[in-house]
Formats: structure tokens, C-alpha cells, sequence
């Protein structure tokens, strides 16, 4: 009997721990081992060959490998910082307005309601250099004669994907921001007018202060989201042309399945992980900081 | 220092006059007190002298200057808000500092006058702290501190005192006597508390429906009220109000009861009604009033008691005449039981008349 009732609350927990271990800790473990092995999903029998830390000893000294880690830090940092300034803007903006916000929020929020893959193709669309939208305007207003190679030549195309990965998130930012501009109390900032503030200086002093944790909360969202950007690139550029547009995951997905090498993928894959812990918990403690600056009751 | 004055002051809200044509003329260095109840205008008011509240017509001037299109921090004024609206990413430092802080004055003169004001408001020992790590009487005096910092024409102060307990909004409003005292200022203070208004302000501005009813002394409005609702507003326990008929120079009211239309309003132009208003202070059990001075006209009448309210160095009863239950303060308390019969003194040379048209108090003839 006594055994029976120590049992209890584990018998309780085990269907939750059965699920838990059965989808989240075995893939995990699976995958983690296989990292550590040449496994090839098209020679099964690699698996059992252990091979060590050989595929990370790889990864970390191929060129190909940081030039797409470093353009996912690079895409991180130009898109964030972008789609901050711009979410920032709106949400001022949208605050401003007294009649017809709701719907004006609606319409905002439109790029966030169409699948990255269909945003990809659209771009793809209007980069395209003979008929595409955006040539086509050039060229239509005089500013160009040429077609300008959107997706053929690398720096271009990679400011044609921010611009597609900046369209499509961009209202993330600005609804958050909107939640804390709606959010904060009226009087400080009528007390900075009073305190004689230019409005540049109540927003810097007083506004900024206030709805930083939601731009935090809004980088930390969006940095986990641009961490595993895969689909608008795979079809704007797969990676292309010639890796010139290669970030972590198109790498990792051509590595464990164009070329079947699944061992040597789930290595970049961790790396790529821990760059998103990296930056989560950087801006965890900046939200943390921010909130106790404030003294937020939330 | 400087003068405020409204001229024709309107603010509307679509449809809705909020404050409707006032005209208002502050001194330098006066302390004038806007009082009235909720959604009277006092604060809209305040609000429009701070630049806060856009100006519909009619002028505000600071200083003999028009400052209609002026923005806030062109008008030189200060402003206490009644949730305090400290900044709460800055220390007390920081908030008494800011305004000077942006004006961009030198650190060693910003200091100094931080220095100033905290030993004025003794908040030497919390200028470190962050504003959440204060009491509500502490948040109060930075707010304050942070006004007197910027050294401003105008102190504008809206409700600073009603988020605040009973005994510290007493303790703080003999503070602002004080301060006011010290730093000699132009004062709007705005508030609901006809008790506040009476003990700070030179001048007491009453309003009601975004109108002003009386502009007075807090002692011409208590003594002198300009209409039946002053009357009502202005003093504690409130004034007792009641509505009879006038009948061959008798106050009747509606049960029979009656008393004689006091001797200063003979021959005054009285209608054929009109509200009786006596305060508290006026009608007592015989030989518990106050000790009678020259000139008054005390009648008698028996009354029956319902409430007793001891509080100690007097006893406020009502007691039941006319069909009314009037409020009585009684000094030297005595035991008396509800339900029982009692002389009740009625001092008429003290009481006021109001219209029942229009709620104007009449002029007295004589007295």
C-alpha cells in the first residue's frame, strides 16, 4: 500500500510525461545523437557510426556555413531595426488618429494575414528584373533605362528580401507598440509639457521609457521569427544565386535534404539555435530592465 | 509672478459646453481656489490655462499676454497633477531636476535648486529613491517639488490632495499654506473639498455647469452666499434649505408650521415663495448655541429629535419642524433622546433667503 501511495502522483503525471518524453525529449535526444554521427538518410546504417563532434568541427571551419550564419545575424539586425523604426512610426501615427482607428488597425495588420510563402512569390513577382512591378515603375518614371537584376545580383537581392521580410512583420512592431502607447498614463506626458518639453523631448524622456518593454517584447518575437527565416527566401532566391543569399536554415534544409545529409544538418541546426537563445535572452534582459525602470505592474 | 485673467473662456465638446463663457480676473501672487462639484469645469478650466485643453473662445492671459495658441511649456506655469505623474524610470533627483534638465541649464545651477526645493519639502533623505518606492504623502511633495523647481509665473494644481487619507490631506494642505507663504505665487488650485478652498484661498471661485456661481473671500461666500446652491456647497455640515410659502409676513411650510420673515428682509420683494437657508451654527436647542451676538433675532419653537451625533466637543441633532428635519450643532453637549420634544432656537437675523425662481439670494433691506 505505502508504495502504491508514493506512486500516486507520478502514476497522475505519467500520460504527460509519456507525451512529453515521446514528442518533445526522444526527437530531441535522436536528433542531438545523430549530430554526432555521418548519418545519411539515404544510408540508414550510418547512424550507428559515431563520429564525435566531427559535424560541428566541419560546419565551424566551412566558409559556406558563417557566410549564412553571418547574413542570418546581418538579416536580424537590418530587418529588426527597420521594422522597429517603421512598427515605431505607425504605431505614433495610428495613436494620433481619433476616428476610424479600429479599422485603420484592421487594415495594418493585413501583411500579417497571408503566408510568407505567398508574400515570397509576390515579391519574387514585383523584384522579377524583365516583369516585375518595381522595374517596371523605374523604368516607366525615367529614373532607369536598365533592368535593374533585383534577384540575380547578391546585395540586391538581399535588400529585396528585407524588403519582403520588412512588409510582412512590420505591423507586429507597430501593433505592440500601439498596446503600450494605448497603455501608458496620459498625465506624465502632459506633465513634460507643462515641465516645458519640445514634443521631440517628451517623446524621448517620457513616451520612449514607457513603451520599451513592448518593443522588446515585439524584438524578442520577431528575432526568433527572422532566426528560422526559411520560406519567403526559399522561394525568392533559394539561397541563391550561388549561396549569395544563404542563410542558416535554407543551408541546413539543402544540407539534410537535397543532400541527404541529415547528421551534418542537425549540427548547423543546434548552432542556430543557440544563436536564437542568444538573442532571446539578450532581449529578455533588456525587457526585464525596462519594466523595472518603469515600475510596471505587469 | 503674474496676473491670469479669463476673458469669455469657452470650451466645448461637440455639442456639450464643459466651461460656458467665464470671466476671471487673478492677481499677482493671489491664491484662488476653483471649487464646485464633479463636472462642473474647474478642472477643464485649469487645464486651459495650462495649455492642456485647447481653447474654443474667449482668451486666456498670463501676465496681461494672450497665451491661446501658446503650447505648454511656453507659459511658464507649473502644474501638480492629482495622480502626481511623477516620472517613474527617474529619481526624485531626476524629477525635481527634469524641467530644468531640458531647459538645458547648467548641472551646478540645477543642483542648487534642486537642493532648494528638497530642503524646502524636506525630501533630502529621498532624492535617490525611485518613485515607486514612495508613500502617497512623499509622491505628493516631489510632485510639488518638481513645480516650485522651475520657479514659474503660475502654480496650477488640480486636486493634488484627494488621492491622499484624511489626515495626511490635512497635514499636506497646511503645507501648501506654508510653501505658499515661503515662495510667494500666483495660485489656480483647483478641488472639490470646499474645506481645502476655504483654509488656502485668498479668493474662492465657485462653479457649477461650467458657470461661475460666486467669486469671493472665503468669508463673503460663507457669509453672503450669491445663491441658493453657494449656500448649500460652502460649509459643513451643510446648510439647512427649505422651501415655504411666504404669507403675510410668516414663512409658512407645507405642515402649518411657521416663522416670521426675519426683520432685514421686511419689506424686501419676496414672491409669495421662497427657500429658507439657516446653517447649522444658526438653530440650536435653546441655551446651546453659540453665545449670542448683538443683533440677533432668535425665536423659539419646539422641535422633535430623530438623530443624535456625538463628536465629542459638540453634538450635531436633527430635529424635526415644519415638516423638515433641520441640522443643529449643539455646543456644551447635553443627553437628549430621540423621539422627545425640544426648544429649538432659530437665530433669523443670520438666515438667508433664496429665490425659488431662479435660486438668487435676495437682498436683505436692512440689518
Amino acid at each position: 500500500m505505502k508504495s502504491l501511495r508514493l506512486g500516486t502522483p507520478f502514476l497522475l503525471l505519467l500520460p504527460a510525461i509519456v507525451v512529453l518524453l515521446a514528442t518533445v525529449a526522444l526527437p530531441l535526444a535522436l536528433s542531438f545523437y545523430s549530430s554526432l554521427t555521418p548519418f545519411k538518410l539515404t544510408r540508414p546504417e550510418t547512424l550507428w557510426v559515431f563520429v564525435g563532434a566531427r559535424n560541428y568541427v566541419n560546419a565551424f571551419t566551412d566558409p559556406v556555413f558563417w557566410a549564412a550564419f553571418g547574413r542570418t545575424v546581418l538579416l536580424l539586425t537590418v530587418a529588426l531595426n527597420l521594422e522597429m523604426l517603421l512598427g515605431l512610426g505607425l504605431a505614433l501615427l495610428m495613436e494620433r488618429v481619433t476616428r476610424g482607428q479600429r479599422l485603420l488597425r484592421t487594415l495594418m495588420m493585413f501583411p500579417m494575414m497571408f503566408s510568407p510563402i505567398l508574400v515570397g512569390f509576390q515579391f519574387k513577382f514585383m523584384f522579377n528584373d524583365n516583369v516585375g512591378l518595381i522595374n517596371n515603375a523605374l523604368q516607366s518614371l525615367g529614373i532607369t533605362d536598365a533592368a535593374i537584376p533585383w534577384l540575380i545580383n547578391g546585395t540586391l537581392a538581399f535588400i529585396a528580401i528585407v524588403t519582403a521580410e520588412v512588409w510582412s512583420s512590420t505591423p507586429v512592431f507597430a501593433i505592440l507598440i500601439l498596446a503600450g502607447l494605448l497603455a501608458m498614463p496620459r498625465e506624465p506626458i502632459e506633465a513634460a509639457k507643462v515641465d516645458g518639453c519640445t514634443p521631440w523631448q517628451s517623446f524621448r524622456y517620457v513616451t520612449w521609457p514607457f513603451i520599451m518593454p513592448f518593443a522588446y517584447i515585439a524584438m524578442t518575437i520577431r528575432s526568433l521569427d527572422v532566426g528560422r527565416a526559411y520560406d519567403i527566401v526559399k522561394i525568392m532566391t533559394d539561397g541563391g544565386p550561388a549561396r549569395r543569399t544563404e542563410l542558416i536554415w535554407t543551408l541546413v534544409a539543402r544540407t539534410a535534404y537535397s543532400d541527404a545529409r541529415m547528421g551534418a544538418a542537425n549540427a548547423m541546426a543546434y548552432a542556430s539555435i543557440a544563436l536564437s537563445i542568444v538573442f532571446t535572452v539578450y532581449f529578455f534582459r533588456k525587457l526585464a530592465a525596462a519594466r523595472t525602470q518603469i515600475a510596471a505592474e505587469w | 509672478m503674474a496676473t491670469v485673467e479669463l476673458e469669455r473662456l469657452v470650451k466645448r465638446y461637440g455639442p456639450i459646453e464643459a466651461v460656458r463663457a467665464i470671466d476671471l480676473t487673478i492677481a499677482d501672487g493671489e491664491f484662488v481656489a476653483l471649487v464646485g462639484p464633479s463636472g462642473c469645469g474647474k478642472s477643464t478650466t485649469l487645464r486651459m490655462i495650462a495649455g492642456l485643453e485647447e481653447i474654443s473662445s474667449g482668451a486666456v492671459r498670463i501676465g496681461g499676454e494672450v497665451v491661446n495658441d501658446l503650447p505648454p511649456r511656453s507659459r511658464n506655469i507649473s502644474m501638480v497633477f492629482q495622480s502626481y505623474a511623477l516620472y517613474p524610470h527617474m529619481s526624485v533627483r531626476e524629477n525635481l531636476g527634469f524641467s530644468l534638465k531640458v531647459a538645458k541649464r547648467p548641472q551646478a545651477e540645477i543642483d542648487r535648486r534642486v537642493a532648494e526645493a528638497s530642503d524646502i519639502l524636506h525630501l533630502n533623505e529621498l532624492l535617490d529613491r525611485r518613485p515607486s518606492q514612495l508613500s502617497g504623502g512623499q509622491r505628493q511633495r516631489v510632485a510639488m517639488g518638481r513645480a516650485i523647481v522651475r520657479k514659474p509665473e503660475v502654480f496650477l494644481f488640480d486636486e493634488p490632495l484627494s488621492n491622499l487619507d484624511a489626515k495626511l490631506r490635512t497635514q499636506m494642505r497646511t503645507e501648501i499654506k506654508l510653501l505658499h507663504a515661503r515662495v510667494p505665487s500666483t495660485v489656480v488650485y483647483v478641488t472639490h473639498d470646499q474645506v481645502e478652498a476655504m483654509t488656502l484661498a485668498d479668493r474662492i471661485v465657485i462653479m457649477r455647469d461650467g458657470l461661475i456661481e460666486q467669486v469671493g473671500t472665503p468669508d463673503e461666500v460663507f457669509r453672503r452666499p450669491a445663491t441658493r446652491f453657494v449656500g448649500a456647497f460652502i460649509g459643513s455640515p451643510t446648510m439647512n434649505i427649505v422651501d415655504a410659502d411666504i404669507v403675510d409676513g410668516r414663512i409658512v411650510f407645507p405642515n402649518g408650521d411657521w416663522l416670521p420673515v426675519p426683520d432685514r428682509f421686511v419689506g424686501a420683494r419676496l414672491g409669495n415663495r421662497c427657500g429658507l437657508g439657516i446653517r447649522p451654527d444658526d438653530v440650536y436647542p435653546t441655551g446651546h448655541g453659540l453665545p449670542s451676538a448683538a443683533g440677533s433675532q432668535v425665536v423659539e419653537r419646539e422641535a422633535i429629535v430623530s438623530v443624535i451625533e456625538p463628536l465629542g466637543n459638540e453634538t450635531l441633532v436633527f430635529a424635526s419642524y415644519g415638516g423638515h428635519d433641520w441640522v443643529a450643532r449643539m455646543l456644551n453637549p447635553s443627553p437628549l433622546e430621540p423621539g422627545r420634544p425640544i426648544a429649538m432656537s432659530f437665530d433669523l437675523a443670520k438666515a438667508h433667503l433664496f429665490s425659488t425662481d431662479h435660486g438668487r439670494a435676495i437682498e436683505p433691506t436692512g440689518g
